[in-house]
């Protein structure tokens, strides 16, 4: 008799749905899969898969040489290509026992900062849009426009800058791109403002986003969190502030926290941070020392034209460089910097030769999405939209 | 009927211009002189797109849903008096298709109907993000149709008729009832955003996180019909807070004019029109203006918030009324 009974094993258990959110959906801003338990609006479960866009960055890096690594860099996170391109300038300079002139340090930090600007940008103003309020976004986009004019005039490029040169900048910033930030200094903090009104206090805004994909400090701080997420949380930790780089010593910035480490107060924190950022931009600008816009590495940097056409030597280190047949010293250096969206470290080992040995990009965005299922885990669907978009997870930098 | 056809054509085109004013764009300006035969381009467009339907899809009442939601806009704007009578050769012609003299009885009971559409088509599709937007959508629409019948009933019980055109005619001049329902205003407009599905209420197809909602699987007409059927609840929702709260086609210092009966009546259908321009313009402004809703929220705002207040509303209504009679 008991042989013959029907044990249902689910008599007992919920039926779940399962949900496919992504690889490509409106709110992912890039390719990404989470496969959702979901029991109606509610989240029980989350899976996310990665790799999308994974392009081996890492692995073709052991195969360039060093100044040909700068436009994988670009492409982690392409909403604040330049810090990775100065970040990775660094490692290098770091590795070849460099140190740049001032004037380099100043530029770079006036170019990071602006970076950093566009970055949050992009990260407050699709919050909200995913919120539904379009009509910041297109006010903040006119001004993320001004800022990549600028890289225009720096290096010649917009989204993928590849700019600098390991030492320095490839030529100084001309008079007009002087006069273009100076512009955007002038008119962004009004423009700040004006997108601050829209949501900061607004009600609904508020109310769904507070509270919303909260982590507290431990556990950020467990799963390696940096940047403004993890300060977001109520940590006062910024590579810049603790360890400096490029002269970071030089300035006064606050480091603004939060204390929930929700959405609002990533939105927050983002928000002040460019205001911080302007600090620092107006600070390098009033006091840009004068001098070389390199550092005196003439292994590294590119003989004038006229030079390389009349003179062999100059001929021989033009072709030398280009060809990226210059030998590097044997070392293990870890370089980090802060970048827009945390800690954005290059693990490098060199073993002399002409290529590096190995190359780690440490990357927050990956990080960061290690911890999303748990984060979304008991919340709505939409609260789950509007944590990967506060988190700003970048699928460029994620799957590297 | 051919009117809101129209209007709800070119208030697509409108909500385009406004919202790139509001976003400092330029809008559509390609089509014709200001972009004004954009609407008929998106027509066109929208009738020679690929139809496509999912193989799992419930034929019926896949094609059931989009032709019920505009069946049922269309339907509503039959009782809305546009303007009082014209006068030819002695007789007299009322600016109203059918005065029935349940008309905001009619209009709330066709409108719930609407639901179905939404709800059948989103679920036919058998797309999860559909279903999603599907349930969405119905327990919304469901919810806010109390409170915006409960605004109503004090409206009612001052006019102490459901017929639209006694209602609109006890507020000649400028005795509009704004003036004595101000929460009960409040109300309705609320309830009539979240009853078109309009921003901050479109959560059921919430773009961000459903894909498209209801209408992720529609293409072609169908979706046409969707959208459609939303610009025409739009637009007869703004008639019927003007007519219930503005006046309608009244207007103040109207018989101070010195108006024959057909100029009153042309200036009067006119002055409704501005009205209800205006009102879908606020449409526009909060949608662009406002985050959405979370599904919990818009819930408790709906039940907690809006209900109460609207039965409060009711009492204060009653007791005034009675002691002023």
């Amino acid at each position: 008799m008991e042989e013959n009974t029907i044990i249902n094993p689910w008599a007992n258990e919920k039926n779940y749905s399962i949900l496919n959110l992504g690889p490509t959906h409106p709110a992912t801003h890039g390719i990404f899969q989470n496969v959702l338990t979901m029991d109606g609006e509610k989240i029980i479960d989350a899976e996310p898969t990665i790799g999308y866009i994974h392009r081996a960055f890492e692995k073709i890096a052991e195969r360039r040489p060093y100044y040909q690594i700068t436009p994988l860099t670009d492409r982690l996170n392409y909403c604040s290509a330049p810090i990775n391109n100065l970040g990775w300038f660094m490692t290098v300079e770091k590795l070849l026992g460099i140190t740049t002139p001032k004037k380099v340090d100043y530029m770079r930090i006036i170019v990071m900062e602006l970076a950093r600007i566009t970055d949050h940008l992009i990260c407050n103003s699709v919050i909200g849009v995913d919120s539904g309020a379009l009509t910041g976004f297109t006010y903040i986009f006119q001004e993320r426009e001004a800022v990549y004019e600028i890289y225009e005039e720096i290096s010649g490029a917009r989204l993928t800058t590849n700019m600098g040169r390991i030492g320095g900048f490839e030529r100084d910033f001309s008079k007009t791109a002087i006069e273009k930030i100076k512009a955007f200094l002038i008119r962004f903090p009004k423009k700040l403002q004006e997108f601050e009104n829209l949501l900061l206090r607004n009600r609904i805004f508020m109310d769904r986003t507070i509270g919303v994909g909260g982590i507290n400090a431990e556990r950020a701080l467990n799963f390696g969190f940096t940047g403004p997420n993890l300060r977001a949380a109520g940590v006062d930790y910024d590579v810049r502030a603790t360890s400096p780089y490029c002269s970071y010593e030089d300035f006064e910035f606050d480091i603004p926290i939060g204390t929930q480490g929700d959405v609002y107060d990533r939105f927050c924190v983002r928000n002040e941070e460019m205001r911080q950022s302007l600090r620092l931009i107006q600070y390098a600008l009033d006091n840009l020392p004068e001098g070389n816009f390199h550092a005196n590495v003439p292994e590294f940097y590119l003989p004038a034209k006229e030079k390389v056409y009349n003179n062999m030597e100059a001929l021989i280190w033009h072709f030398k460089i280009v060809m990226g047949e210059i030998d590097m010293p044997k070392a293990e250096v870890y370089q980090a910097v802060e970048g827009a969206n945390g800690e954005l470290g290059f693990y490098l080992i060199s073993d002399g030769g002409r290529t590096p040995y190995r190359l780690h990009f440490r990357r927050p965005s990956f990080i960061y999405y290690q911890a999303y299922p748990e984060i979304i885990r008991n919340g709505m669907l939409s609260d789950a939209i509007l944590t990967m978009s506060s988190m700003n997870v970048i699928a460029g930098e994620l799957d590297a | 009927m051919m009117i809101s056809l129209l209007v709800a054509m070119y208030s697509t085109y409108f909500e385009r211009k406004f919202a790139a004013w509001f976003q400092d764009r330029l809008g559509p300006n390609r089509a014709g002189p200001f972009g004004l035969m954009q609407p008929l381009a998106d027509g066109l467009k929208l009738l020679f797109k690929e139809e496509f339907m999912p193989n799992t899809a419930n034929r019926f009442l896949f094609i059931m849903g989009p032709m019920l939601a505009m069946f049922v806009a269309l339907l509503t704007s039959a009782v809305i008096p546009w303007g009082s009578f014209i006068v030819i050769e002695g007789k007299e012609y009322s600016l109203q298709v059918a005065d029935v003299n349940i008309g905001i009885l009619y209009i709330v009971a066709v409108t719930s109907v609407g639901v179905y559409g939404i709800m059948l088509g989103g679920w036919a599709s058998n797309n999860k993000y559909s279903l999603l937007g599907a349930i969405r959508a119905a327990s919304q629409m469901i919810s806010y149709e109390l409170a915006m019948g409960l605004a109503i009933l004090a409206i009612v019980m001052m006019s102490g008729s459901l017929s639209l055109s006694d209602m609109v005619a006890q507020q000649k001049g400028i005795n509009w009832n704004i003036w004595y329902q101000p929460v009960g205003f409040l109300i309705f407009i609320i309830c009539a955003l979240a009853e078109c599905n309009r921003a901050p209420f479109d959560l059921p197809e919430c773009e961000t996180e459903l894909v498209g909602g209801f209408h992720t699987e529609y293409s072609s007409m169908k979706l046409g019909f969707f959208l459609f059927s939303e610009y025409i609840n739009m637009f007869i929702s703004s008639a019927i807070i003007s007519a219930l709260y503005f006046g309608g086609f009244h207007f103040p210092f109207e018989d101070s004019l010195g108006l024959s009966q057909n100029w009153l009546a042309i200036v009067g259908a006119l002055v409704f029109f501005i009205k209800i321009s205006f009102f879908g313009f606020v449409f526009m402004w909060i949608r662009w203006t406002l985050p959405r809703f979370r599904y919990d929220q818009l819930m408790r705002l709906g039940w907690t918030w809006l209900i109460p207040l609207a039965i409060f509303n009711i009492l204060i209504t009653a007791v005034v009324l009675m002691l002023h009679n």
